[in-house]
């Protein structure tokens, strides 16, 4: 075993995902604990000009026509073969449909221990792992021998995983990838829909909160009295009360208008992690816990539904008058 | 086809959540339990191909209270055998416990096809799909919101940032993480629910030695503290519309 933190990096056609950067940041954070090296870890097919500006005292490029495209088997037997073999002391993946995907069928394959969801590591080297929709925070010792981690965002800025210099690269071998199962049929680009919520300056955004598709009413008038624009959490967007290209979080858009207004959003942090860009958050929320207090300028408990009617009239009053 | 769908219980977040006095783990004391969310999902999604091409959809939880009540209603849904998991379950077990007692009796279901949540907000260990694929040697993939099955294989839509899908391709059997089903889970009526419970099977089955080797070691719980928390605004709807409004107008969005 060696003290080195790996880190898997995750880029999606050509381009590298941010997380990947907070993964560095992270990685660096706990080398200095265990004094070994971060290596960054590359997958993928002609991927060596993704190396450029990852902050990483060596960059492992493994190269193979079927790593060209993100699938779990692939890159399973692809990583299992790296940490066997150098047995580093973390490897780190994303807490994304990429990471997930890995890190736990990973652990189960090579029988290493996994810790998922963390937010930052301490520096005593210590893990803090952020559950229960952002309510609870759990800390631990790393697990030996190699302990594999899923990042959640948050704990680093992408930039402290960035750097002008570029790192050493170095060709590894790819092992045998055959008998895959999982295959790759094609991409399907999202819809684009009538504005594009990640360059609106104010938004409205509605969650679970708001309960029934009629009350989205609600939003839509306050919405129209400001000169905003309505967005929403995934639950409401599931429900198809409002169309994907309205979603915020994660698994949708990220935004940074000068004002997002949360409307019975809980501010979890698949959601909370698209709208930290924002100038200003307001939360309207009856759970005085709710995370999005965390995160937000000013709140308020007050229910939804007795101060959005009015809030709206006092709008239009302040507009006409 | 044959449709196996684990599902579990989590806290329900709604309510107040406190650390026992180990300082290490919630207090189970006071906790409401409802579905994982995303196991509501897979149970859904499970459904629909049922309804689409035919097929038996099993339900399988470990024991906890109020599994029985979430069993009858995944019935009234239209589940057709419903399992619940008898062992050492009060204390929570982490998902590699899970998923390796789990692994030993839906490999005898010999499943075409195990749907799970793609997650679970107290996962900690990891989650729970990709865990029970490896036990099983069956392939993986997770953040999947829509399903059709073709022969042998299956093809999925799996989601990345932004809303871009990737269409996969998998050999079944296979193990799905579910994000989203095709629609959002149906309702039924509680007069519905009690008709399951009249007419319902619950089976149960032993889960012997649970080994939660791979999960990690939790030191200590705490809610996170806010770097700045919000200044929180009181009074009655109008006090609070008075004062948003003048934030606005000092943002200058008004
Ligand atoms: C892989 C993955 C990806 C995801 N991607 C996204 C994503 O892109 N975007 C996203 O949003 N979520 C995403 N989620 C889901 C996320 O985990 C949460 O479930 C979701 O954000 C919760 O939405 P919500 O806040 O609207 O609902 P809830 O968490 O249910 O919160 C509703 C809130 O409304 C408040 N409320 C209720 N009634 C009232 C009232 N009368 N007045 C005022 N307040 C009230 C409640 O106190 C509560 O805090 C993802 C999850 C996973 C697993």
């Amino acid at each position: 075993m060696n003290q080195d933190i790996f880190v898997i990096i995750e880029h999606l056609r050509g381009q590298v995902a941010d997380i990947s950067y907070v993964m560095l940041a992270a990685a660096h954070e706990l080398a200095q604990n265990t004094g070994g090296k971060v290596e960054a870890v590359l997958l993928g097919q002609n991927v060596q000009g993704l190396a450029g500006n990852l902050a990483a005292d060596q960059v492992l490029s493994v190269e193979h026509p079927a790593l060209a495209d993100f699938t779990s088997d692939a890159y399973i037997k692809a990583v299992a073969g790296l940490t066997v073999e150098h047995q580093p002391r973390a490897v780190l993946f994303g807490h994304t449909s990429v990471g997930m995907d890995v890190a736990s069928g990973l652990s189960a394959h090579l029988g290493l221990p996994l810790v998922g969801s963390v937010r930052y590591f301490e520096s005593g080297g210590k893990f803090v792992s952020q559950i229960c929709g952002g309510k609870i925070m759990a800390e631990g010792e790393l697990p030996a021998p190699t302990a594999l981690i899923t990042l959640v965002p948050g704990g680093y800025k992408p930039e402290q995983g960035q750097s002008a210099q570029p790192p050493q690269v170095t060709q590894v071998a790819a092992p045998a990838l055959d008998g895959l199962r999982v295959t790759l049929k094609q991409y399907i680009e999202p819809e684009a829909g009538d504005v594009d919520i990640a360059k609106e300056p104010l938004l409205i955004a509605v969650g679970r909160g708001i309960q029934t598709q009629d009350n989205i009413s609600l939003a839509d008038d306050l919405a129209q009295a400001l000169g905003g624009v309505v967005c929403a959490s995934r639950p409401v967007v599931d429900q198809g009360w409002l169309p994907t290209s309205r979603l915020v979080g994660k698994s949708g858009k990220a935004v940074k208008p000068k004002v997002y207004l949360a409307i019975g959003i809980s501010g979890a942090p698949e959601h909370a992690e698209a709208i930290t860009g924002s100038n200003v958050i307001v939360a309207i929320n009856t759970d005085a816990a709710a995370p999005i207090f965390n995160i937000a300028k000013y709140g308020t408990i007050t229910d939804l539904f007795d101060l959005v009617p009015v809030l709206t009239d006092k709008v239009r009053e302040a507009k006409g008058g | 086809m044959n449709i196996v769908v684990p599902v579990k219980l989590v806290p329900d977040l709604v309510e107040e959540l406190t650390i026992d006095a180990s300082g290490a783990a919630l207090d189970t004391m006071w906790l409401r339990l409802i579905i994982n969310e995303f196991d509501d999902h897979a149970t859904e999604q499970a459904i629909l191909l049922k309804e689409r091409s035919g097929g038996q959809v099993t339900i399988i939880t470990p024991n906890a209270e109020g599994v029985d009540d979430m069993l009858f209603a995944a019935s009234a849904r239209g589940a057709d055998r419903l399992i619940k998991l008898v062992g050492d379950f009060e204390n929570g077990v982490n998902n590699h416990a899970l998923a390796r007692t789990l692994a030993t009796t839906i490999k005898d279901l010999q499943p075409d096809l195990v749907l799970t949540g793609v997650q679970a907000h107290n996962d900690l260990d990891g989650s729970l799909g990709p865990l029970l694929a490896e036990y099983l040697g069956m392939p993986y993939t997770g953040y999947v919101s829509g399903v059709i099955v073709n022969g042998d294989k299956a093809i999925v839509r799996k989601e990345f940032p932004g809303g871009l899908i990737a269409e996969l391709e998998l050999k079944l059997p296979a193990v799905l993480g579910i994000q989203a089903a095709e629609q959002p889970p149906r309702y039924v009526a509680i007069s519905k629910v009690r008709q399951a419970m009249k007419t319902a099977t619950l089976e149960e089955m032993d889960a012997p030695g649970l080994n939660p080797d791979g999960g990690p070691t939790i030191g200590r719980m705490f809610q996170p503290e806010a770097a700045e928390k919000a200044e929180m605004i009181s009074g009655n709807a109008d006090v609070v519309a008075d004062r948003l409004i003048g934030i606005f107008k000092e943002l200058g969005v008004l």
